[in-house]
């Protein structure tokens, strides 16, 4: 492990940093716009990474002059990461609205946004289903 | 300072600004200030593209990031609760798995090419062709702009149809469209 | 509904047109500079969610309807996949732009490009319009005096 190696890979290593934080909020906290801001977070991590792939030493921005008077000595960086992630922004939007939307649903269907009393809400539920499995049971037999 | 250098000294600090609005986000408990906090992530990410060379996409980041998610955001706080409620203490699982995952991943990235390495695999496969014929074959100064709508025409047509998709799907969840015919028609 | 501060409502009024104006430089300016259908659709939007935002929904709901935003968010993905049909019935490949202008193909290509990226924007437009009126026009379930 050089200084070059270091200096050529640091750049990864803080992308992995943002991403695990993302991660964490997702796993760990329990209110679901939270998760969806994690969520977020985690996507604007990978987007970075995967732009930072296509990165190239001494690069500039790849738009040619607007005559097309093009100096073969300048180098553009590669592009191709650039389209993909562009669309997949606004992909991303149009989805985590697609999951706040659920979120109001969930809202309006258990009065919660918190993991914990969604959980506890649905045991209840099942509880009583089973209680009343129960009693149907023992009425018949 | 070669160049890479002085990006890379550019890139930690925005950085440490990112990781600091991520833990800020981490610790919040009231969701507007989260909400607030999202956007900052969102600008700074921009800046962050641009340093990148990604001008188009640094744009996106801000008018999407900031812009719509912001208000969208929001509007979610508005229709369900505004902070987080104190819930069951973590524990370590959770960060047991984020550094279980952090390591497999920076694993990963070992046999990886430098950062800005011309000669990556990823920048010699399609790339040049694209910067080397664009210009004869499209004559559109903005390379992005050219790949996106020509060469990789079908490519975006998908991604305009995902778009589509998820706003019926917000719409058909939403947007109350049924209930309120339902209304209109009970009245009759 | 609330009317809200003085300096709000005029500023607003004010940066409408230049934000409006800024998306059409974007959309019809993305073959030379950075910018395209996406970003041109989502800044259209944000014109009409500030004037949401500040004057109510009713207001915009007047301006740019319901019923318009849905057939938008429709009209734009067909004007792209149209376009693919078209260069197909010219005797080209689906998506194939130098079917406009078969003696210039270079030409076709600027055409196609304008074409499909307006499709983009009108797609981006609308549902995220609908998506903002779909989350605006639910009744709210925290009082303006909680924030």
């Amino acid at each position: 492990m050089d200084w070059d190696f270091i200096v050529g890979h640091v750049n990864y290593w803080l992308f992995i940093v943002l991403m695990m934080t993302g991660l964490y909020i997702v796993v760990a906290k329990g209110n679901l716009v939270k998760k969806i801001v994690g969520l977020n977070i985690f996507q604007t991590a990978v987007f970075m990474l995967y732009i930072s792939v296509g990165k190239i030493d001494g690069g500039t921005a790849p738009i040619f002059p607007t005559d097309m008077k093009i100096d073969p000595a300048v180098v553009y960086s590669n592009p191709l990461p650039h389209v993909l992630i562009l669309t997949a922004i606004v992909v991303g939007i149009a989805t985590t609205s697609l999951g706040l939307a659920l979120i109001v649903r969930i809202r309006e269907a258990y009065g919660t946004i918190e993991e914990d009393g969604i959980y506890q809400i649905e045991k209840d539920i099942a509880a009583e289903e089973y209680r009343l499995h129960n009693e149907l049971k023992s009425r018949r037999s | 300072m070669t160049g890479i250098a002085m990006t890379t000294f550019i890139d930690i600090v925005l950085f440490s600004m990112l990781v600091a609005t991520a833990i800020a986000i981490v610790r919040m408990r009231s969701l507007f200030a989260v909400v607030m906090l999202a956007g900052v992530f969102s600008l700074l990410s921009a800046l962050l593209l641009v340093t990148l060379d990604a001008v188009d996409v640094a744009f996106t980041e801000a008018a999407v990031g900031a812009g719509i998610s912001t208000v969208l955001m929001l509007g979610t706080l508005a229709l369900t609760s505004r902070s987080e409620l104190a819930s069951r203490p973590a524990g370590l699982t959770p960060l047991l798995v984020v550094i279980v995952t952090g390591a497999a991943l920076v694993y990963g990235t070992l046999d990886m090419p430098n950062f800005g390495d011309p000669n990556a695999p990823a920048s010699t496969h399609v790339a040049p062709d694209y910067i080397a014929q664009s210009p004869a074959e499209i004559g559109v100064p903005n390379i992005v702009t050219a790949i996106l709508a020509s060469y990789r025409g079908y490519d975006t047509l998908g991604e305009t149809g995902v778009v589509f998709t998820a706003g019926i799907g917000v719409l058909l969840l939403i947007s109350g469209l049924r209930r309120r015919r339902r209304e209109e028609g009970d009245e009759e | 509904m609330i009317r809200h501060h003085l300096i709000l409502r005029v500023i607003t009024k004010m940066l409408i047109g230049p934000i409006m104006l800024f998306a059409l430089y974007v959309q019809f300016h993305g073959d030379y500079s950075p910018g395209g259908g996406f970003q041109a659709g989502v800044i259209m939007a944000v014109a009409f969610i500030i004037y949401g935002v500040v004057f109510g929904l009713a207001t915009v709901q007047q301006v740019f309807p319901p019923w318009l935003v849905h057939k938008l968010l429709a009209l734009g993905v067909l004007i792209y996949a149209g376009t693919g049909v078209v260069s197909l019935f010219l005797g080209y490949g689906y998506l194939d732009y130098g079917a406009f202008t078969p003696d210039h193909p270079e030409h076709g290509q600027h055409w196609g490009i304008l074409v499909v990226e307006l499709g983009v924007g009108v797609t981006v437009t609308g549902v995220m319009v609908a998506i903002y009126y779909a989350f605006a026009a639910r009744t709210p379930a925290i009082s303006d005096e909680d924030w």
